[in-house]
């Protein structure tokens, strides 16, 4: 078994904390994990990718080839469809937050940011699944904006392609953090999980 | 995650980053001493071992620049201690003068350097190749193929190193170093006494010693025929054979699963680079029929490896990243694909079995790199372009090497015209300031940030001062060496190991090479317009310090002040400002509202600097509350 999830989105989101979090678990479960993070100068407002790549039998690169991603998980609509359209197939699996976040360009009206109803579409027709969520706006409501990425790790481990349970997750999240913040932490991912349930992903 | 480095259980497999690893490895090899300068990607390196340094029981430092870092640790090499000096490729560069002479006098504690490449500069102005630095020094160098190796390689590396009285060099990349793999942790041991220099101790670098400088090599390539790091994977006797280093590994073998092409394609993997293992290269070489190269970036390893072939009359192809491979850039699995599908006169299948996305009927805009909402250059390069623009000739700025390298683009108003290594920026500005003496008659600025003023511009500014160029050299002094993430710096008053010290003056070391000094917040957008424009046109060498703390570290320790839009003074596109803040200023926090037609602050970004509030033609954003 091999498994290819694209964790993408912008500078500042926690990406790569979310994805180092999520291979931590797996390989607690005994999965060998490569995980590939490209984010250069990117906290200052560039794209953010992680490749998280699980097997129970082989080592891999850190790197998923060109249209071999098995699950898009993406931290911003515009992101979701830039990675999808590079790395995904027509079985892919994609979980995106809704929430915009602007270059530079369409700021400056050089650059038009497309409809979100025409990014949904596209996704929609060239995946095998797609689930906007309103990640944000939930992590808003749960008191911290920037818990957004733990929920779409409870998005992601709904997935019937993940080999893991909210429980283990919460393993690794005791290891990494105590007391408050590990209980919203707990609390969000939950809410993630239970959005994905409900919308019938698993 | 840090704390996974000093976990005191052997036989337990942690996901660790490649940087973590390299820090677990320096762990295990027992080290005493650790010197940097940070460069991405290996920045977070030091930044561990000065967190963990106390509770481990030994010394992690910031140096102000490279090769201080690796003076240092030949002071601690000469007690018997384990020092490790880590630098990107530009540090490396930096070094150069200290590795040679170094090189020639030896070591006595093992001293190991990890240099980080960053192939495609995801994080660096450049994809420069260290591998080659080993070859002119003449010192032995490895490099890791996976996360796991880049942790056992530290403690060989040690080992070797003390056994040639030898310095020793550690290549990776970025993909190992912002890798994360499975990391298998060894025994942590007693750390060992030091040794007092003797009466006849020498570390010294002369000539006299380059013959032992060249038997070292030679004990070092024996040591590589038979070391544990170069490994032979799949079918014995292949045809083709793939030699890789470093990371190229695990893109051959994913090559060769793509293309089903086990049954006669081998891979030779190299981990110890310099001097190459030949007896071993030319076991395999004798086998096979054609040779592929995988490896970052040069096509070092192709070369070295067609010499060892043309010597021993050995015929056949070598092909790699001279000629199949790209030339330039990163590799990845699907170049790889592609470039072993062409070696192997295989038809590349299509990239995915069930089809790729095919309909593309959105346009998706790129996502350019900015300054950070609030980030004070932001402020210093617009005043900069409005304050050269009243000289009835544009002045002309040189840049250099920090967040504000992204001066030149968008961000900065596109208002940097010079742009090369760590200092070189006050130095160029004073070549051509000195021509101002006979007749160019544009203004001349140059800017550094705080720890590149540290790193190499001192040297640079005396020499403007002692031969009187007529420039204006601004510093950016945002109390951070923000680019790499926020390590100390000499003015920031703090050490590696969280330790308080005595900060020094950027301004006093100004005014003692005599240089005129003022110092402005570029927050106030007026003032100090009004004052660069003075200080331009005064002949001689000025220093002005810019002092507002980076965003980032600010947003921590700041009240944030409110903004927000009047929607009932913002008269849109009617105004004539032409959508002033968002289009000109272009803060990623002043957001346009599409559906209202108005300006807007997106809060979630927003630090609240204010500076907006101040350029807004109309007075239509407010600031409430927060700190000064």
């Amino acid at each position: 078994m091999l498994l290819n999830v694209v964790i993408c989105g912008i500078g500042g989101q926690g990406n790569i904390l979310a994805s180092g979090l999520m291979g931590s678990a797996l390989v607690e479960k005994g999965y060998k994990v490569a995980v590939g993070e490209t984010y250069g100068a990117s906290q200052r407002g560039g794209s953010v990718m992680s490749h998280l790549r699980v097997s129970d039998t082989r080592e891999t690169g850190v790197l998923i080839p060109k249209g071999k991603a098995d699950i898009v998980v993406a931290f911003e609509p515009v992101e979701a469809l830039r990675m999808l359209r590079i790395y995904g197939n027509s079985d892919t699996k994609v979980i995106y937050d809704i929430r915009p976040a602007y270059p530079l360009g369409v700021l400056i009206g050089e650059d038009k940011y497309p409809d979100l109803e025409d990014i949904k579409k596209e996704i929609e027709q060239n995946s095998g699944y797609s689930l906007p969520l309103p990640a944000t706006e939930m992590a808003v409501n749960a008191g911290n904006a920037k818990a957004a990425n733990i929920i779409m790790m409870g998005a992601l481990a709904a997935l019937k392609e993940m080999p893991i349970e909210p429980e283990e997750f919460f393993g690794v999240l005791s290891q990494n953090f105590k007391g408050k913040v590990l209980e919203m932490n707990k609390e969000v991912f939950m809410v993630g999980y239970n959005a994905v349930k409900e919308g019938g992903g698993k | 995650m840090e704390w996974m480095t000093t976990k005191n259980e052997p036989g337990k497999t942690y996901l660790m980053q490649g940087n973590e690893a390299i820090v677990r490895g320096a762990l295990e090899a027992g080290v005493h001493f650790a010197s940097s300068y940070p460069g991405s990607p290996s920045a977070q390196v030091l930044g561990i071992m000065g967190r963990i340094a106390d509770q481990m029981g030994f010394y992690a430092e910031w140096s102000t620049n490279e090769t201080t870092a690796l003076q240092a640790c030949m002071g601690a090499s000469f007690a018997n201690a384990r020092s490790i000096c880590v630098v990107k490729q530009n540090g490396l560069l930096v070094q150069a003068d200290t590795i040679h002479c170094g090189a020639l006098g030896g070591i006595k504690g093992g001293l190991v350097i990890v240099t980080s490449d960053d192939p495609d500069a995801h994080s660096s102005t450049n994809e420069f190749d260290s591998r080659h630095m080993a070859v002119t020094a003449n010192i032995p160098m490895l490099e890791p193929a996976s996360v796991q190796e880049a942790k056992d390689m530290i403690p060989y590396a040690f080992e070797l190193s003390e056994k040639l009285e030898q310095m020793v060099l550690i290549r990776v990349t970025t993909r190992i170093c912002h890798g994360r793999g499975g990391v298998e942790l060894g025994e942590l041991p007693e750390k060992r006494p030091f040794e007092p220099i003797g009466k006849w101790d020498r570390m010294i670098g002369m000539n006299w010693l380059h013959s032992f400088l060249l038997e070292k090599l030679d004990r070092a390539k024996e040591e590589f025929e038979h070391s544990p790091f170069n490994h032979y994977i799949g079918k014995e006797d292949a045809e083709t054979l793939i030699i890789t280093g470093g990371t190229g590994m695990k893109y051959a073998l994913e090559a060769i699963d793509e293309l089903k092409a086990g049954d006669s394609t081998g891979v030779l993997s190299l981990g110890t680079l310099w001097p190459l293992p030949e007896k071993l290269i030319m076991k395999h070489l004798e086998k096979a029929k054609k040779v592929l190269i995988v490896e970052e970036v040069d096509p070092f390893l192709e070369e070295h490896i067609a010499a060892i072939a043309g010597k021993s009359g050995l015929k056949l192809k070598i092909c790699g990243r001279s000629d199949i491979l790209p030339k330039i850039g990163e590799l990845n699995p699907d170049v790889v694909i592609k470039a072993l599908g062409e070696f192997l006169g295989v038809e590349e299948k299509s990239c995915c079995g069930s089809g790729c996305p095919a309909v593309e009927s959105v346009t998706i805009p790129d996502r350019e790199l900015t300054f950070c909402a609030g980030c004070p250059h932001r402020a210093t390069f617009f005043i900069l372009k409005q304050a050269l623009r009243r000289h009835k000739n544009p002045g002309v700025v040189f840049g250099d090497i920090g967040c504000y390298a992204m001066a030149p683009q968008r961000a900065g108003q596109f208002g940097v015209h010079f742009m090369s290594c760590m200092g070189s920026g006050i130095s160029a500005a004073s070549g051509l300031g000195q021509l101002t003496k006979y007749g160019f008659g544009q203004a001349v600025v140059s800017v550094c940030g705080d720890s590149t003023f540290f790193h190499t511009v001192i040297p640079g500014l005396i020499a403007a001062k002692m031969n009187d160029a007529n420039i204006l050299h601004i510093v950016l002094d945002n109390s951070a060496t923000a680019m790499t993430g926020f390590q100390p710096h000499p003015g920031t008053g703090e050490t590696a190991m969280g330790q308080t010290a005595e900060k020094i003056s950027i301004k006093a070391i100004c005014e003692a090479i005599g240089c005129r000094v003022e110092t402005a917040d570029p927050f106030d957008v007026k003032e100090t317009m009004d004052l660069i424009y003075e200080m331009t046109q005064e002949s001689g060498i000025k220093v002005l310090i810019l002092e507002q703390p980076c965003a980032t570290l600010a947003a921590k320790t700041r009240k944030k002040k409110k903004i927000w839009v009047d929607t009932d003074i913002c008269r849109s596109d009617s105004c004539g400002c032409d959508r002033y803040c968002s289009r000109v200023w272009g803060c990623p926090a002043n957001i346009w509202d599409f559906e209202k037609g108005c300006a807007a602050i997106d809060e979630v970004v927003c630090v609240g600097c204010g500076v907006c509030a101040k350029l807004c033609p109309a007075g239509a954003i407010k600031v409430e509350g927060g700190d000064e």
